[in-house]
């Protein structure tokens, strides 16, 4: 079976200026598999300054990998010729926080969803055209009659937010990247936008790559999650296990912090360890400086241990589980 | 316009007043605020008849879509409402003083003195040429231009360690700090001349769980030093349920219910209350999406009657036609809904 995408210890570095003090490693190391016959909700969680937002420019071409590569289909994406290129820039979508900063604001919404048609040719005519566009707007819950023909600012942003995924979904794509799509919506229209991205992977066969910093909507949406921190993964596996019995301290503090709307299930009483500014150890744990159960072994970083078939921490607290080679990552999420 | 006084303790500043619990001497009151956007296409009605109390070292979450008027309220509370926009009317007591009578240099002494706000995204107006400490110093000496130089840098840096901030901070400048420290020297800023009502305007809502986790205990400790009130502004129900006493939920201008958290979140009454309570994701109940259908109206063009009424599925004929006065009901709750009419006190004042 071939792979929908495919990371190979892939990493981005990014240097500072002609005399740069120290370099910034974004990604670390980071392989991950999607198959393309089993389409899946992958979260990819962290703080920020964690490599995310990141990992969402890799996999959308916007920047190189400095080591490692990214395949989709097969194909390296950045030697991509050019009816591949366009076949990949048509299969993998994103939806992105702002939905306010992606409209132009003297178009008509129309333009947002006619542009794509037009540039990647969907429809024949403009009535099958319009079919195109109403289908998709009506996909994600909006009524056409309702949008269509106005102005971004008349929208509220739920309903921008539903027509940036009706963009995407009116290229049938195989792969959406939706990098933090809700955390600038309204919590009463969050569940609408959740629960549009779910039927898409179900109803249309869509993987997705969720990228978020809130664990209480990857934990409603996903299936697994990946919990990186300055460009390192912490955590990952089955995203039950790892939010209800987090191993790693760092995704225990997350779990920890997550205001839960329920009045018996309070902040934690663990103090926080504020983070530190910019300088540690690349070869210790990165987590270290912040850790409360820091250990002279953290010094050099950890490998992931595998604690169950679905869950790995890369913390020394298991490691007397086995060590797990993070090419390997991929087989701790379940499809 | 017919004028539903809410609290009882405001026709009289005496504590005597026929207030349903004992507590007395709120320190802040407001009183049938109004204000209005006057837009090229009609009148915006940001804000009606909104009226609510606090006792000090109280917190009240103040919850509603985007558009349903918390910020203008904030605003309005500061008189810091630009035109279009117009207070219309109310009054704002903060201990004895009312604050919308202040001449323009009374309140500009008010301001940050009695009544601090901390805006949406305020760590993004901190100058980024000018050094933490200098700017602090700015804000104190505007409001105590006696007090010499040395105490005033005293109370600044006492404000910073105040906010677990190390002091090195005011010599700082914004670009060397995170996104969580400029949050808390924000705050620092906010409660230097110790007020007694603090109003955070969504204040963590650009940060991280564990960095918003930080700032909200932080709030928490300050408040828990001054003793003042604080009104934390958002739409987070989680945030509410870890941090606040009281929740007021606002929709299209008006509150709509007043409750103590516990109620609001175990038994909340307005059906836009509920359908709020029940949007929430838990770890109950994985996968399922309770979104609330329909859309929150313009406030050019509001229903007749309730507004809520489009999207409420309890609504009745009145609805359509009545809008709902705010009613109180037992252990302190008030709700601005038909439904429970039965159920109220009458015993207000006329």
């Amino acid at each position: 079976m071939t792979n929908l995408l495919e990371l190979r210890n892939v990493s981005k570095v990014y240097t500072r200026g002609l005399t740069a003090a120290e370099p910034t490693i974004a990604l670390r190391e980071m392989s991950l598999t999607l198959k393309e016959d089993k389409p899946t909700i992958v979260t990819v969680a962290g703080e920020s300054g964690s490599g995310k937002t990141t990992l969402a420019m890799l996999l959308l071409g916007f920047i190189d990998p400095t080591m490692g590569e990214i395949l989709y289909k097969g194909r390296n994406i950045t030697s991509l010729t050019g009816a591949e290129r366009l076949a990949y820039r048509r299969e993998v979508q994103a939806v992105f926080q702002d939905p306010f900063a992606v409209f132009n604001p003297f178009y008509k919404v129309d333009h947002l969803l006619t542009v794509p048609i037009r540039q990647f040719k969907l429809a024949r005519s403009k009535s099958e055209a319009q079919r195109l566009v109403e289908e998709s707007l009506t996909a994600v819950g909006l009524r056409p009659e309702d949008v269509l023909g106005r102005f971004p600012h008349q929208l509220s942003g739920g309903q921008r937010q539903r027509i940036n995924v009706a963009r995407a979904l009116l290229l049938r794509p195989r792969l959406l990247i939706a990098d933090e799509p809700v955390s600038m919506v309204d919590a009463s229209l969050r569940a609408n936008i959740l629960e549009t991205l779910r039927d898409l992977q179900r109803n249309y066969g869509v993987s997705i790559i969720y990228i978020t910093h809130d664990l209480t909507t990857a934990y409603h949406i996903a299936k697994s999650i990946i919990v990186l921190y300055r460009g390192g993964v912490m955590e990952a596996g089955d995203v039950d296990a790892v939010i209800k019995s987090a191993q790693h301290p760092y995704t225990q503090l997350l779990v920890d912090s997550i205001p839960w709307p329920n009045l018996d299930q309070r902040w934690g009483e663990t103090s926080i360890i504020a983070r530190e500014s910019s300088k540690h150890d690349p070869g210790a744990c990165p987590f270290m400086p912040r850790c409360p159960k820091a250990m002279d072994i953290c010094k050099t970083r950890p490998p992931l241990f595998q604690i169950t078939p679905h869950q790995a921490a890369a913390c020394y607290l298991h490691d007397q589980k086995p060590a797990l080679v993070s090419q390997r990552l991929s087989e701790l999420l379940p499809a | 316009m017919q004028h539903t006084t809410l609290d009882p303790a405001t026709v009289a500043p005496s504590p005597v007043g026929a207030a349903p619990s004992p507590v007395s001497h709120p320190v802040l009151r407001v009183n049938s605020l109004e204000v209005t956007y006057y837009t090229d296409l009609g009148r915006a009605r940001a804000l009606e008849d909104v009226s609510f109390t606090l006792e000090a070292g109280q917190k009240l979450g103040m919850v509603g879509e985007s558009g349903s008027g918390k910020s203008t309220l904030a605003l309005a509370m500061m008189r810091m409402i630009k035109p279009p926009g117009r207070i219309e009317g109310g009054q704002v007591f903060v201990g004895e003083t009312e604050l919308m009578g202040l001449s323009e240099e009374g309140m500009r002494h008010a301001r940050l003195n009695k009544i601090a706000y901390i805006p949406q995204g305020a760590m993004n107006s901190l100058n980024p040429v000018i050094k933490i400490g200098a700017q602090m110093v700015d804000a104190a000496q505007a409001h105590l231009p006696r007090e010499s130089r040395s105490a005033i840098n005293e109370r600044c840096v006492h404000a910073l360690r105040s906010v677990d901030l190390d002091p090195a901070v005011f010599h700082m400048y914004a670009h060397e700090l995170s996104g969580g420290m400029k949050q808390r020297v924000c705050i620092a800023i906010g409660i230097l001349l110790r007020p007694s009502v603090i109003i955070a305007d969504e204040p963590t809502s650009a940060l991280d769980v564990v960095t918003q986790r930080q700032v909200m205990e932080t709030i928490d400790r300050v408040q828990d030093q001054i003793g003042a009130a604080v009104i934390l502004i958002g739409h987070d129900m989680g945030l509410m349920a870890q941090f606040v006493d009281k929740v007021a939920v606002m929709y299209a201008g008006r509150l709509v219910e007043v409750s103590s958290v516990r109620e609001m979140f175990t038994d909340p009454k307005h059906p836009y209350a509920q359908a709020l309570i029940s949007s929430l994701p838990n770890l109950e109940n994985k996968g399922v999406f309770r979104g609330i259908p329909g859309l929150a109206p313009s406030l050019l063009r509001l229903p007749g009657g309730c507004a809520f009424h489009p999207r409420c599925p309890y609504a009745l004929d009145a609805c359509r036609s009545v809008r709902p006065d705010v009613l109180n009901l037992e252990d302190g709750r008030r709700v601005a809904c038909h439904l429970f009419a039965a159920e109220a006190f009458h015993d207000q004042p006329a």
